[in-house]
Order: structure tokens, then C-alpha cells, then sequence
């Protein structure tokens, strides 16, 4: 990958899209460009001063011209906006049946976490034509997580869950790069995306993880740190039970529903307080300190695997978790 | 020699052209420096806005921690400096000379009893360990989970009533001036605007207390306790 | 300095001489200089460290500092560039001095208020200065909380400092403008006869009053948060790292307006008198600078597409994003408009003033790149919104300044510039500026993130191309800091009028008295009366 290019090559579904956007937009760039340009040229050649006294006698009235020059332009401007926010909308929307992976910024490396347990610094394996649904935190600062050849970027934001999708269209060796400032190596944040042909993806990951999926580590950590002690699957405990909990809608104590995705199981663990199951004291001690956020993802992949809600949930964009009195806005993910 | 300019009064500068014209540049300034001032304060009330709204139930119970009588009595105390304030404004219309400066002290008087109470306040959240920032921050009756909450709440407390406490002392340290001048007799009936300005800063002042004492001490006071 | 003929004149450069009387001051005019003599310097400062950086990239790997160094570079480069050039720029030299004589007054509403506006910005500065000399800061000029309150270690504070005095700066300033054109118009001078370069300064100083003041309070939480970790940005105890961000881009979105709108406001001059034809659409290009002001806070979310914002924040401030643009549009339209059946002259004023709607027109139209939610996702970040944003800062305001400087230099200072000088370097200008810029759109979209001390390989040749453009940008920059100061001693003597324009300025001599006018003007006509100056001028002979 040194070759000289002008163009970022398309290896994404989404990738087209957003060129295509891209090309009407240089269209009406270079259209008003020459329109504004070849006007210039052309009137102050033809209108040069010849003589010192030269007064130009010109009456220009009515508005015509102003609104004309006005409205077309608005026209021209809310296609941009309409045809950039439908973009913008499948963007943030993972299909259903993506595949999920972790991933965790720190300075100055990324580590992505399989389901099944691999780990990896600053790589990214993944299927192509499979929707892959990245979801992100970070352990100290603002990072962001920018494949150009997918046409994505998302900021990973310190103290929540960001997600960005995905869908690899062909094989391939693409740069990640760290794309918001991040202190002394924030260029050295870099990696590669490595889209391979389903059959190869397989032999990968199982070529993979010594110390098993992600639910199983986690797993280990739910016993480790005794949430087992609270959390019991017969409904004897003092916390209540996980087992299928994933994606349901929880009736919260003093009134209000929240859906129980990622956000909320991570906010659970760091701030129990914050959203307390209905008819379930307030004694659940916080972890905050305790855990890090690769083991965060873990803990939570394994309360998803409790069952029984399969794939995504309602995307979390790095927005708080939804406020007491309303529910987070129910998962309609467009399908690409 | 070109220089047609007449001499300088006070009431009258070389850049004006009527004495009217002056005074009404000089309220009018004063008037877009206070909406700058609502502009700053702004920023933290939008602060205050959004964490209040995540963290009510914290907000609520620190917010009762603090000394709403002693609050309150302050509130009134601050009042008091802006009627003597007034008071001043009027005396300058007046021209009556020594009002001037009995009702400007006055208003010292009040505004250094203000800052004397916050400081008395602010000991006793040091020493109830509700700084935030500190390992011992402490506030009783709220969960260690949300003790960050709790440390935001204080952080906006201090943050503002800082604020507004350096905005008052710089009033103060207007007041003295103002009551030296006076004392000189620089002001009269035809031109006392330096008082009539500084009183509009004092209002202001006044004003962003009006709102950071409900805000601030009366959370949800009729659920708590 | 002083020619024989000038001598014999009093006016505002020699009515009094020594330290005390130019840095006690309370003349509008010795103030403008004062500013100038400073941004100039500030100017060069934050053109070094672009030097630096732009040496720097010629080679993907870091071979000339230290990434540590490197992010310090960028950082002081946007600092000084931004908040100590740009912003002061045109208001503070050119507004300062033309903006009373162009209403007809002898003076702002307040002068010492305005000297102190000059101070602010000197202390301000050199608290910046210093904070780069004992060591630098690292966090960009945006300051993004967590690292900025937390994990960087540079000289956050007093930099932060440093901004937040030349803040109050650009607040009184603004402040007095408002005052001076609401209370201080000639008599006849209705709003509708000001020159727009006055409309521009006031729709501007309606932005530094209403905005400047978030910028300070956003320093302040940040310096609680970094000296006495109080937690506003603290997600550990709940806060939230992007409430910074809205702050902090409440005011910096309305800031490139602040940047922007005074440039709009000198090209309007320009245009109108080297056509010698009132600008069409006056009032619509008078409205539009105050739709600019107003419309420019309602947009600050769109720096935050891929922040963490809800979706649906994303789409309204993208929305109002394109409605922002259509004021600039209807300007840049109006400008060209005015040509048509103009007589136009190519003095250097006017090639800045040409070059500045050709250079604003590409930067404003890469503006509707970005506020397309789908494409901002790709190229925020990126060279591309550098690029964006250079285009119109330094292809548009600073073309417009130097147009302005250019324009007015003889009034100024009583001298002609070397005319064939200025059109070569002009010339040089917009040749090196585009050579700079234009490649780094294209490495934008391929992917080359901001702020980035290395970069692959593959991104070579562009960067390469982008720092020729700038060595050559750099050598256009120097000759006219060449030429002015030999002017002021060797260049042709400056009659009150050399351009033919409207406006009060030339009515009085170069350089001008200390209090303006002989006597205050009244005003009979509208700006840009072309016909009532030729026939006046006609019958003085």
C-alpha cells in the first residue's frame, strides 16, 4: 500500500453512497465555480476602464435577480441536506443480523475483541459482505475510529458506548486510523482492517483465542467479582435475574422504561443507582475503578449471552443512555 | 492649526457632540457589556441545565445541604445594597452631594456583608468535605455510585457563586472609587453617569443572584425532608 | 518619513511625538497602527510555526521534531493564528481607523476603552507567547476536554489565559463599535448611507459581544477542572467531555464569522470604487452580513456529526448549516453583479478583492461538503476541512485584509505603495496559496487524518506539492512587509484621493488631521455616489 493515489478506493457498501453524494457536489462546485470565475473574467475584460472620467450610468431595479439567486441556490442546498442526512441515517443504523465486535481506544492503540475471544492490537479481521457492528470505548481520552475506505468514522468518547457499522465488499488490506487528537502519538494510532473472503474468515478465528469467547471471559469476571452472589438465575437473588434480559424493556423503579442494551448494563456496573430495576432495592455497590473497559465488554457480552435477544440492539451513538420518564427509541435499522 | 476641537469637560469629551449624546453612549455601552455578562453567566447556567437534568434526585438532596435561611437572608441583604444603590442614582439626579456618598457607602456596606456570608458558607462546605475534587468529598444521604454526581453538583456551586462573588468584588472595588470620586464632588446634577452605570452593573449583579439562589438552594425543597 | 508639503500639514502622525504619546493614546487612528505593528508580529510568529509544520510533512516520517514538538506546533500555530491574528485582523487596524471616519465622527464613543482593548491584546499575546517559549502546549487550539484538563502536559493554562484576555479584547472592541455607529453618525448619515465595510463591522461586532463572552466562561471551567479538578468534563464522576465541545464551538463556530465578515466588508469597498459603480444590492448585501451574525450561532453542532451527538441533533444543525450559506452566496453573486457595466481598474486593491471571491467562493462551496451529515462523517477530521477552512481564512480573510491594507495604505500613512511590486506579489499570493491548499482536499477525502505528525507513505506526493505551494506562499507574504516600510520613507507622496472614492475617508487629506474633519461633515448622498464625487471633484477643478 504505497501507491500514489487521488482517490480512496470503495470497499465498503456505504462507500458509493457517499461518493456519489461526492460527485454531485463537485458538480455544483465546478458549475458555480466556472459560473462565478468565467462572469469575473468575462466582465472585467469587456468592462475595463478605458478613459479616466469613464462614469458608468447603471440603474439596476427590482429584486428579481436577488430572489432568483437566492431560492435556486436554497433549492440546490436542501438536496444536499436530504440526500446527505439519508446517508447520514443508514450510517448510524446496523442492520439486524450484524455481527458484533468490541472495540477499545487507548493511547495510542486500538484493541479489538472478538466474540469468540481473539484479541487484536491495532488490526481488525473481519468477513466481507457481512454487516459488522463496532461497538467502542475508551479507556482515557477522546479517539475515533476512521476506516476511509469504508467512508466511516465514529469518535470514541471516554464514559459511554459509541457504535459505527459496517459492510466489507471487497477483500482486502484498508488503513484504521485514530482520527481526533489524542496526545504525543495520536499519528502512531494506526492499524489495518483486513476484509477476507468468508471461508478465510472462519479458518481465522478459529485459528484464534486461547482463553475463549468474550462471554466466556466474562463469565469468569461475573464470578470473580461476585455478581453472581446477587444476579441468581432463580430469581432468589437480591439483584435481578440477567438471564434474558438483553434488548427488553425494563420497568425502572420510580416509574420509566429503559431497554436493556450495552449502555445500560455498563452503566449498571459503574453506576448502579442511576436506573434501578422496579421492586429492587438500591444496594447494588458500584464498580467504577474496578474494571476496565475491556473487561466492561466482556461482563456485558456475557449477560448478552444469558439470552435472549440475538445480533443489536437500538443503536447507542455515544448518547447518554435514555433519561428516566421515556424509553430509548425502539431498534428500526434500515437494511443494507 | 487644525485642531478645532473645543476643550474637554467631563460631561462633555472631544468626541462628542452634545452632553445627551455622551450619557446616552455611556448607558447604552453599560447596557451591552451587562448582555455580554449574561452571555458568560450563560454558559454556566447551561452547565448547570443539563447535569440537573441528568442527576435530579442528587442535585435535589445536595442541593438541601445547603443553608437556605442564611441564603436567603443574604438574598435580602443584597437587595437592600440595590435599593441603597438606587438610592445613590437619585441623589445624583438630585445633586445632592453627601447622599452620594452615604448611600454608595451604604451600598458597600451591604455588598461586603454578602461577601462575608459567602465566605462563611463556603467554610462550612470545606468543612462538611463537600469540595469536590477532594478525596474526603463526602455528601451524606447519597449512594457511593453517585458520589461523582453529587462532587458535579458542588463543582457548579462554587463555579457560579465564585463568579459571581469576583463580579461582586469588582463592583466593590467600583463602589470605592466612586465614593472617592464623590467625595471630591466630581459628580453633579448634569453629570453623575458613572453612578448611574455602575448602579445598572450593581442591578446586574443582583439579578444573576436572584436566579442562582433558587436554583442553587431551593431544589425540590418541598420533596426533601 | 514625513514628506516637505506633508510637513508644513499637521495631521495625526506628527501633531505629537515620543513613547508616551503613542502608547498613552486615545486616537483612533495611532490605535489602528498600534494593532497593526502588533498582529503583524503575531502574524509572522504563527507563519513560523506553519513553516515548521509544513517542512515537517515533506516526509511521512518525523525527521525534523519530535512528535511531542510536532503537536505543540499545530497547536500555536492555530492559537496565534486564530485568536491573535485573525480576530483582531480588520477590526482592530482597519475598523479602528476608518470605521469613525467613514460615519463622520471625530473619534469612537470611547477611546480609552479602546486603548485598553489594545493592551488586552498585547498582554493576552504575550502570556500566549510565553506559554510557547517555556515549553508549548499540545492540545490543539480547539482544548478538548478529557486531555486538555487531564492528561496533557503542556502549558494548558496559561495559553488558555492568554485567550481568554485577548477575549475581552475583542469584546470591548466590538462594544464599541455597536455604540459608535448607533450614537455617532454624521448628521445625514442614515444606516442606509453607511459604507458596507461599516454594515460588515457591526453585524461583526454583534458576534464578538454576544459570543466572545462563552469562549470566556468555557476557560474558565476548564481551568477549574485542570487546577482545582472540580469534574464539569469528568466522565468518572458523570460529566460529560462533550459538553466542552458545545461550549467551546457556541463561540468558534460564530468566530470564523468574526474572521470572515469584516474581509466581506473591505471587498465591498474595493469592488465598488475600482468599478466606480455602487454595489448592487446594497440593502440585501447590508442584510446579508447580519443574517451572517445571527444564523452563525444557530450552526455550532456541526462540528459535532460523529462527536456523540443524537442523530437528530446531526440533521437540524446540518439543515441550518445550509441556510448559513445562502447569505454568503447572495453576496458573492451581488459582488460580481456589480462589475457588470462597471469601469473596472486592476490596481493591487481590486486583484485582492477578485482574488477573494474567487478563493471564498471555492472555500464557502467545500462548506456544503462538510455540512452534509453523509460526507462530513468521511472527511471530518481530515485535510479536507483544513483545507476548507484555510480556503476561506487565508484565501478569503486574509486576501481581504491585505486588499484593505493595500487600499487604504495611502490614507494611512500619506504614501504610495510600489504598484508593480504589489501585483507580482499578489500574483505570487494567490499562485502559492492555491498550490498549498488545493491538493490537501484530495487528501482529505483519501483519508489523511488532521494533526497528524506521520503519515504513510502514500500520502507523500501531495504533502510534498502542499509545501512548495506554501514556500512559495511564504516569499508572497514578505514582499509587501518589504514595500510598505520602504514606502513609508521612499514612496510617492499620496493625495487624498488616489483610488476616486466614495466615502468620507477621502474627503479628508493623507495622511488625516488628528480629529478628522476640519469641520463635521453632513452627508447629502448615499455611499458609492459616483456621480455627485465626479461632479464635485469636476468643479474644484
Amino acid at each position: 500500500m504505497g501507491k500514489f493515489q487521488l482517490f480512496p478506493v470503495q470497499a465498503s457498501t456505504l462507500a458509493p453512497e457517499v461518493d456519489h453524494l461526492l460527485y454531485f457536489l463537485l458538480a455544483v462546485t465546478v458549475f458555480f465555480t466556472v459560473l462565478i470565475f468565467g462572469a469575473i473574467f468575462y466582465f472585467a475584460i469587456k468592462y475595463r476602464r478605458r478613459s479616466e472620467n469613464e462614469l458608468p450610468h447603471v440603474q439596476h431595479t427590482g429584486y428579481t435577480l436577488e430572489i432568483l439567486w437566492s431560492v435556486i441556490p436554497f433549492g440546490i442546498t436542501m438536496v444536499m441536506f436530504t440526500w446527505g442526512a439519508s446517508i447520514f441515517f443508514t450510517a448510524s443504523k446496523p442492520p439486524n443480523n450484524a455481527i458484533q465486535i468490541y472495540a477499545v481506544g487507548k493511547q495510542w492503540m486500538w484493541k479489538l475483541e472478538h466474540l469468540e475471544g481473539q484479541r487484536e492490537i491495532n488490526e481488525l479481521h473481519i468477513p466481507v459482505n457481512t454487516p459488522v457492528r463496532l461497538t467502542m470505548a475508551s479507556e482515557d481520552v477522546i479517539h475515533s475510529f476512521f476506516v476511509p475506505a469504508f467512508r466511516t468514522k465514529q469518535d470514541v468518547v471516554p464514559g459511554r458506548y459509541s457504535t459505527t457499522w459496517f459492510t466489507a465488499t471487497k477483500p482486502g488490506k484498508y488503513h484504521l486510523f485514530c482520527a481526533e487528537y489524542c496526545g504525543t502519538n495520536h499519528s502512531g494510532m494506526i492499524g489495518w482492517v483486513y476484509a477476507m473472503e468468508p471461508m478465510d474468515y472462519q479458518n481465522w478465528l478459529s485459528g484464534g483465542a486461547a482463553e475463549g469467547s468474550m462471554a466466556e471471559t466474562g463469565k469468569k469476571l461475573f464470578e470473580q467479582l461476585a455478581c453472581n452472589n446477587c444476579h441468581k438465575e432463580d430469581n432468589s437473588g437480591r439483584g435481578p435475574n440477567l438471564v434474558g434480559v438483553f434488548g427488553k424493556q425494563v420497568q425502572l423503579a420510580g416509574g420509566g422504561v429503559v431497554t436493556a442494551d450495552e449502555a445500560y448494563f455498563r452503566e449498571s456496573i459503574l453506576q448502579p443507582q442511576a436506573k434501578i430495576v422496579s421492586g429492587f432495592e438500591p444496594v447494588m455497590p458500584t464498580f467504577q475503578g474496578l474494571v476496565t473497559e475491556e473487561q466492561l465488554v466482556q461482563l456485558v457480552e456475557y449477560v448478552k449471552s444469558l439470552g435472549p435477544k440475538p445480533g443489536t440492539g437500538p443503536v447507542d451513538n455515544g448518547q447518554k443512555p435514555a433519561p428516566k420518564k421515556s424509553s430509548n427509541a425502539g431498534s428500526t435499522p434500515a437494511n443494507r | 492649526m487644525a485642531d478645532h476641537a473645543p476643550t474637554e469637560t467631563l460631561a462633555l469629551r472631544v468626541q462628542f457632540d452634545t452632553e445627551a449624546q455622551q450619557k446616552d453612549a455611556a448607558t447604552l455601552g453599560m447596557w451591552l457589556f451587562l448582555i455580554t455578562e449574561i452571555m458568560f453567566f450563560g454558559g454556566m447556567f447551561a452547565v448547570y441545565t443539563v447535569y440537573r437534568s441528568w442527576y435530579p434526585d442528587v442535585f435535589a438532596i445536595a442541593s438541601s445541604s445547603l443553608n437556605e435561611i442564611i441564603g436567603a437572608l443574604n438574598t435580602g441583604v443584597l437587595l437592600l445594597s440595590s435599593f441603597t444603590m438606587v438610592l445613590a442614582v437619585r441623589a445624583g439626579q438630585l445633586g445632592q452631594q453627601k447622599a452620594i456618598v452615604m448611600f454608595l457607602i451604604l451600598t458597600l456596606l451591604f455588598g461586603g456583608v454578602f461577601l462575608g456570608v459567602k465566605a462563611y458558607e463556603w467554610n462550612q462546605k470545606f468543612e462538611e468535605h463537600h469540595i469536590p475534587g477532594q478525596a474526603a468529598f463526602h455528601l451524606d444521604g447519597v449512594l457511593p455510585g453517585d458520589q461523582g454526581h453529587a462532587q458535579l453538583f458542588f463543582s457548579i456551586y462554587f463555579a457560579m457563586t465564585g463568579l459571581h462573588a469576583l463580579h461582586m468584588v469588582i463592583g466593590v472595588g467600583i463602589l470605592l472609587i466612586l465614593i472617592v470620586q464623590a467625595r471630591k464632588g466630581r459628580f453633579s446634577a448634569s453629570y453623575y453617569t458613572p453612578v448611574d452605570v455602575a448602579g445598572l452593573y450593581w442591578h446586574f449583579v443582583d439579578i444573576i443572584w436572584i436566579f442562582l439562589f433558587p436554583l442553587l438552594y431551593l431544589i425540590d425543597r418541598h420533596l426533601v425532608k | 518619513m514625513i514628506t516637505a508639503a506633508a510637513q508644513e500639514r499637521e495631521h495625526y502622525l506628527n501633531a505629537s511625538y515620543g513613547l508616551k504619546s503613542w502608547l498613552l493614546t486615545k486616537d483612533h487612528k495611532r490605535i489602528g497602527l498600534l494593532y497593526l505593528a502588533t498582529i503583524t508580529l503575531f502574524f509572522f510568529i504563527g507563519g513560523a510555526f506553519a513553516t515548521l509544520i509544513r517542512v515537517e510533512l515533506l516526509t511521512p516520517q518525523g525527521d525534523l521534531v519530535s512528535s511531542e514538538t510536532y503537536n505543540k506546533l499545530f497547536t500555536m500555530h492555530g492559537v496565534m493564528m486564530i485568536f491573535f491574528f485573525l480576530i483582531p485582523s480588520i477590526p482592530a487596524v482597519l475598523g479602528n481607523f476608518f470605521l469613525p471616519m467613514m460615519i463622520g465622527a471625530r473619534d469612537l464613543a470611547f477611546p480609552k476603552l479602546n486603548l485598553l482593548s489594545w493592551y488586552l491584546l498585547v498582554v493576552g499575546g504575550l502570556f500566549s507567547l510565553y506559554a510557547m517559549l517555556a515549553g508549548g502546549v499540545d492540545t490543539g487550539w480547539t482544548f478538548y476536554t478529557p486531555y486538555s484538563t487531564t492528561y496533557s502536559n503542556g502549558y494548558v493554562i496559561a495559553t488558555a489565559l492568554g485567550i481568554f484576555i485577548a477575549g475581552f479584547s475583542s469584546i470591548l472592541t466590538g462594544l464599541n463599535f455597536i455604540v459608535t455607529i448607533h450614537r455617532m453618525r454624521a448628521p445625514g448619515m442614515t444606516w442606509f448611507r453607511m459604507p458596507l465595510f461599516v454594515w460588515a463591522h457591526y453585524a461583526t461586532s454583534l458576534i464578538q459581544v454576544l459570543g466572545t463572552p462563552v469562549l470566556a466562561v468555557t476557560i474558565v471551567l476548564l481551568f477549574l477542572e485542570r487546577v482545582f479538578h472540580l469534574g464539569i468534563f469528568d466522565p468518572a464522576r458523570g460529566g460529560d467531555p462533550v459538553l466542552f465541545q458545545h461550549l467551546f464551538w457556541f463561540y468558534s463556530h460564530p468566530a470564523v464569522y468574526i474572521m470572515v465578515l469584516p474581509s466581506m466588508g473591505v471587498v465591498s469597498e474595493i469592488i465598488s470604487t475600482f468599478s466606480r459603480k455602487a454595489i448592487f444590492g446594497y440593502r440585501i448585501v447590508a442584510f446579508s452580513s447580519v443574517a451572517i451574525a445571527v444564523l452563525g450561532f444557530l450552526v455550532w453542532g456541526h462540528h459535532l456529526f460523529v462527536s456523540g451527538q443524537s442523530l437528530y441533533a446531526g440533521m437540524v444543525f446540518s439543515f441550518l448549516s445550509y441556510f448559513v450559506a445562502i447569505p454568503s452566496a447572495i453576496k458573492v453573486f451581488n459582488w460580481t453583479a456589480t462589475l457588470y457595466k462597471g469601469s473596472i481598474s486592476f490596481q493591487t486593491p481590486m486583484l485582492y478583492a477578485l482574488g477573494f471571491i474567487g478563493l471564498f467562493t471555492i472555500g464557502g462551496l467545500t462548506g456544503l461538503f462538510v455540512a452534509a451529515l453523509g460526507i462530513d462523517i468521511h472527511v471530518t477530521d481530515t485535510y479536507f476541512v483544513v483545507a476548507h477552512f484555510h480556503y476561506i481564512m487565508v484565501g478569503g480573510a486574509l486576501m481581504g485584509y491585505l486588499g484593505g491594507m493595500h487600499f487604504w495604505w495611502p490614507k494611512m500613512t500619506g504614501r504610495m505603495y510600489p504598484e508593480g511590486w504589489a501585483k507580482l506579489s499578489a500574483l505570487v499570493i494567490f499562485l502559492g496559496f492555491n498550490l498549498t491548499f488545493f491538493p490537501q482536499f484530495i487528501l482529505g477525502y483519501l483519508g489523511m487524518p488532521r494533526r497528524y505528525h506521520v503519515y504513510p507513505p502514500e500520502f507523500q506526493v501531495l504533502n510534498v506539492l502542499s509545501t512548495a505551494g506554501a514556500s512559495v506562499l511564504a516569499v508572497g507574504y514578505m514582499i509587501p512587509m518589504i514595500y510598505f516600510i520602504w514606502s513609508l520613507r521612499y514612496g510617492k507622496e499620496a493625495p487624498a484621493n488616489p483610488w476616486g472614492a466614495t466615502g468620507l475617508e477621502w474627503q479628508t487629506s493623507s495622511p488625516p488631521p488628528v480629529h478628522n474633519f476640519e469641520e463635521t461633515p453632513v452627508v447629502t448622498h448615499g455611499a458609492y455616489d459616483y456621480a455627485s464625487l465626479m461632479a464635485e471633484e469636476a468643479e474644484v477643478g
